[in-house]
């Protein structure tokens, strides 16, 4: 893959190879895009949409995550349009679940807050769903909460392509949607989770959770997934 | 609208909330004395007034819209204050004071009291007493129009002070993101 692909950036010409993605280009150019779902190491998900971004001649905005580079291609990543996108998705994604950050784990280190945050969100257009959601306390040193899962996908990933346990999927669709562990039973009965926490440790926010952390209390550790993938890959062990 | 000395009217309610925020406004300590001096404070849960007044400057809103009094002061508020704020995640989100919305009002009164030692309040019903709780807990905003919001829980000091030095100098209030995250 030495073809090199022209784009414009923001105004900017670029230069990519064939096999990237319009988020690996924006990434390299240091502009700052938000995402949650998106997780270095891990495949691409698409799901949570606040990396859209406008492509021209398109007729919607394409995520900027799982869409290859082209030539030609005229970009851009922050026009008013795409930040009011960005907010709108993130007031609905506070809305669905129960997000209380005053009292949850990751108050203060929670990437959904800090989005929010820098997105300009200071209050939330629509109504509360407040649904009536359980938590699965089962396993010996992990919590799920589904109150604070935005679906991200994350656990899921990292648990199939670097733990290789494929422990955690997805059931139901649409707003009935809920990470499961094994064919949904619960998370301290399932004979495939070999409790390593690498899904505690890449969940953008509280749902996954080590037992015991309070309020404020539970930091999370991406790094080790970019490690783990370089080293099986490139045979290149540096952290 | 200001008064003759040339203060700002300045007014805080508490709605369905724990004080916090209030508490966390007192803790803006020497430059309480500051403000002292370019606003004067007409109706607050820590001044002696029973009605809420008119021609109210800016009205600092503590805690979410629970029962049915809540609900009649943030209309009082609305009406007579010309900058009505959201202090606090209660305010701006619900926040814990709306952690009951996922039971029925009855449903939470048997979980909390009936089920429970002692009598339990009526409170789902009016009576003289206690005011009637609503089937959900609100935010302010999605009673009543607000103007700004101030999240935190409670905002700390830095954050109200930023907030409520813009609205003496007639500025918006536009925190920087690390002051306008919810919780923390």
């Amino acid at each position: 893959m030495d073809t090199v692909i022209t784009l414009t950036l923001n105004g900017e010409m670029v230069s990519a190879r064939a096999d990237q993605t319009l988020l690996d280009i924006i990434r390299e150019q240091k502009i700052s895009l938000p995402t949650l779902c998106h997780m270095d190491g891990l495949s691409e998900r698409g799901g949570c949409r606040l990396c859209a971004v406008e492509v021209q001649g398109a007729p919607r905005p394409m995520a900027a995550c799982v869409t290859p580079v082209s030539e030609g291609m005229v970009v851009r990543t922050h026009t008013p349009e795409l930040e009011a996108y960005r907010r709108m998705v993130l007031e609905l994604l506070l809305a669905e679940r129960n997000h209380i950050c005053a009292i949850c784990v990751t108050n203060g280190h929670c990437e959904l807050q800090w989005a929010a945050a820098q997105a300009g969100v200071t209050s939330v257009r629509y109504a509360y769903l407040h649904p009536d959601l359980p938590m699965d306390a089962s396993h010996g040193r992990f919590v799920l909460d589904h109150n604070r899962c935005i679906l991200c996908t994350r656990c899921v990933r990292v648990c199939d392509e670097v733990e290789g346990a494929h422990t955690w999927d997805l059931a139901g669709r649409g707003i009935q949607a809920r990470v499961i562990t094994d064919l949904s039973r619960p998370w301290g009965a399932s004979p495939s989770c070999t409790s390593c926490g690498k899904c505690v440790q890449v969940c953008p926010t509280g749902a996954l959770f080590a037992k015991g952390a309070t309020v404020a209390e539970m930091t999370k550790e991406h790094d080790f997934v970019s490690w783990i993938i370089r080293g099986r890959t490139k045979r290149e062990w540096v952290w | 609208m200001t008064t003759q000395n040339g203060k700002i009217r300045l007014a805080t309610a508490w709605l369905g909330g724990c004080s916090g925020c209030h508490m966390s406004f007192l803790d803006l300590n020497e430059k309480l004395i500051d403000l002292a001096g370019r606003a004067e404070l007409v109706y607050s849960p820590i001044a002696d007034a029973k009605v809420f007044p008119a021609n109210v400057d800016v009205t600092l809103v503590e805690g979410a819209v629970a029962n049915v009094d809540h609900e009649e002061l943030a209309h009082q508020i609305r009406a007579n204050s010309r900058i009505v704020v959201s202090f606090g995640d209660c305010a701006v989100t619900g926040n814990v004071t709306s952690l009951r919305n996922r039971l029925g009002v009855d449903d939470l009164l048997t979980a909390v009291y009936r089920e429970g030692p002692g009598q339990a309040p009526r409170g789902g019903e009016a009576d003289r007493v206690m005011p009637r709780l609503l089937p959900r807990v609100l935010p302010l905003h999605q009673v009543v129009r607000v103007d700004a919001f101030l999240p935190g829980c409670p905002p700390d000091p830095e954050r109200i002070w930023a907030a409520v030095s813009a609205l003496l100098d007639g500025r918006p209030v536009e925190l920087e993101p690390k002051l306008r995250t919810f919780g923390a």
